[in-house]
């Protein structure tokens, strides 16, 4: 079983690419996304998880997309919680998949 | 002036503020989004250019109603986007906004919360990658991204099918389109489905054009596991077909979904007693029929009430309006109460076909949940964890099991993994499904930031 060729980000974007791009950065590495991506889109069109379990470090990459299941928290490099899928990105953006306190 | 608050600004939502409006009345909305629509009718941020057809289907027109009426009402109610309630006591409600916390005091208030997906835990569910069939469809709607290149559906309930079609419409790779309701319980339910006419037929005109792509349909199927790739991501799912026969299916995502519940804290918190609904198998808030909770001034509509559908929720959040201006006074609406009454009569034969006919909950899949099973995903509580709290502890109903597992009392509050866990603990208990009881309301019914309490609240 497996696919081969998957993009390297878990979201691959099917329209509306035409959007002024935004850099910002995720776990020290520059990255662009588009104007109106939501922080999850952001990080998942670049990468297949947003984030590591608490309890046993387990990637996660958000659930249910509506800001119910809470699934989806990252953290800025300021420790403020955000809450991916309900929060648009923004230009300069310094995003942590674990915890500011490395936890 | 008596204050009037409207929570939700879905189909249900809107059709209150509307009714509301036009009979001179000045509500406050609040919304979770940063603009109407709910999640039926979401729209993506305004950078986005999407030809609406290409967005909703079939719902354009539905969906461009909705958002026009709301947009025109801008001027006549107070609109407080980006705002969350997090907390509802006596006849007030705090709520997270824009410009920090509030708490704003109700005459009259309608809860229009809306539902989410029901989710049934199975090996592999927690893997990035795997979503709900509502969140595969927020991610194409709100931010046209497919939750990956190569997505299977499964679970089941008519969302299975339009999630599916829309990906297909939109040139993902759709793998297969798995359902756990056998295709001898939709032949069973079929004259009760043609009562649903049009609904009826664009349902059928779905899983049409997914076999006229060659996609592959199953029917009584159970899942079996999401399997992960070297790399810890999805890489396919293990099922049973119909026969019990193993089958693989490779894929880089899948969307999961078993029907919708009802989102109910904010009635509970507000002190509103609840009933047993067999047929969506959950706890709902009891209403005299025309959306009049049993606290007065509460009133309810949409899918947050009884998940009955997009098209119902309109009716029924006009229907909760009228009502509020029924008791009053305003003898008027009672002609339109007695319309829209009959027009939702109507949809309900349609609707009990659809939950109890065509595409039942599977709980034996939930009751059946291994012992090493993670049933709730915020605190990583098993299957066996909470059996181990009935034999052992002694725990008979859901906030006693919660207390002794921490299961439900994660950041969630239990909205993933609250119907999951009902049932593997009626069944572990030998008891109906209502005997365990149901996740008590507990603010705040969503995370809240510190400042919230430390800043001092203004109204």
């Amino acid at each position: 079983m497996g696919l081969a060729g998957h993009s390297q980000g878990q979201l691959r974007r099917v329209a509306a690419t035409d959007r002024p791009r935004i850099a910002f950065t995720l776990d020290g590495a520059l990255l662009e996304a588009l104007e109106g991506d939501t922080i999850l889109t952001a990080i998942l069109t670049n990468s297949r998880y947003l984030r590591r379990f608490e309890f046993n470090g387990e990637p996660r990459a958000g659930f249910c997309l509506m800001g119910a299941c809470q699934d989806c928290w990252v953290r800025q490099s300021d420790g403020m919680a955000l809450r991916a899928c309900t929060t648009l990105i923004e230009s300069g953006m310094t995003l942590l998949t674990r915890g500011a306190d490395g936890g | 002036m008596p204050s009037t608050v409207i929570v939700g600004a879905g189909p249900a939502g809107v059709r209150a503020a509307e009714t509301l409006v036009q009979a001179g009345i000045r509500p406050t909305v609040i919304d979770e989004a940063s603009i109407s629509g709910g999640q039926i009718y979401r729209r993506p941020p305004s950078v986005f250019r999407r030809d609406p057809n290409a967005l909703y289907g079939f719902e354009a027109k539905r969906a461009g109603d909705q958002h026009r009426t709301f947009d025109n009402l801008r001027d006549q109610v107070d609109y407080w986007p980006n705002a969350a309630v997090w907390s509802a006591q006596g006849r007030t409600l705090s709520v997270v906004t824009e410009t920090g916390p509030k708490e704003l005091r109700w005459d009259r208030l309608i809860l229009a919360t809306g539902a989410m997906d029901r989710v049934v835990p199975f090996a592999g569910w927690t893997l990035p990658g795997v979503y709900t069939l509502g969140g595969a469809q927020v991610a194409l709607k709100y931010q046209a991204c497919a939750i990956g290149e190569h997505p299977v559906f499964i679970g089941t309930g008519p969302l299975l099918y339009l999630a599916a079609y829309q990906y297909a419409a939109a040139g993902v790779d759709v793998r297969a389109v798995l359902d756990t309701a056998p295709f001898a319980a939709k032949c069973r339910a079929l004259p009760g489905l043609m009562s649903g006419g049009r609904t009826f037929l664009k349902g059928l005109y779905y899983v049409l054009r997914l076999r006229a792509r060659g996609i592959q349909l199953a029917a009584g199927i159970r899942p079996v596991a999401v399997n992960p790739g070297p790399d810890g991501t999805v890489s396919g799912v293990v099922w049973h077909d119909r026969r019990g026969r193993e089958k693989r299916t490779a894929c880089d995502a899948l969307a999961a979904g078993f029907g919708l519940r009802s989102e109910t804290q904010l009635a509970d918190l507000c002190g509103v007693s609840f009933v047993f609904d067999p047929v969506q198998r959950q706890w709902l808030p009891s209403q005299d029929g025309e959306g009049r909770a049993d606290i007065e001034g509460v009133y309810l509509a949409g899918d947050g009430a009884a998940v009955k559908g997009a098209d119902a929720a309109e009716l029924s959040g006009a229907r909760a309006a009228h009502a509020l201006l029924y008791d009053l006074g305003r003898a008027e609406s009672a002609r339109e109460l007695k319309a829209l009454n009959r027009r939702l009569a109507r949809s309900e034969r349609f609707r009990r076909s659809l939950e109890a006919g065509a595409f039942p909950f599977p709980a034996d899949l939930a009751a059946g949940a291994a012992d090493d099973l993670m049933i709730c995903r915020c605190e990583a509580v098993t299957a066996g964890e909470l059996r181990k709290s009935v034999c052992e502890l002694k725990a008979t109903e859901l906030n006693r099991a919660k207390a002794f597992t921490r299961l439900g009392m994660g950041r969630c509050q239990g909205r993933v993994c609250g119907p999951a866990a009902a049932e593997i603990l009626a069944e572990s208990l030998g008891v109906p499904l209502e005997a365990v009881g149901r996740l008590r309301g507990q603010a705040p019914v969503k995370p809240v930031p510190m400042t919230a309490f430390l800043d001092g609240a203004v109204s």
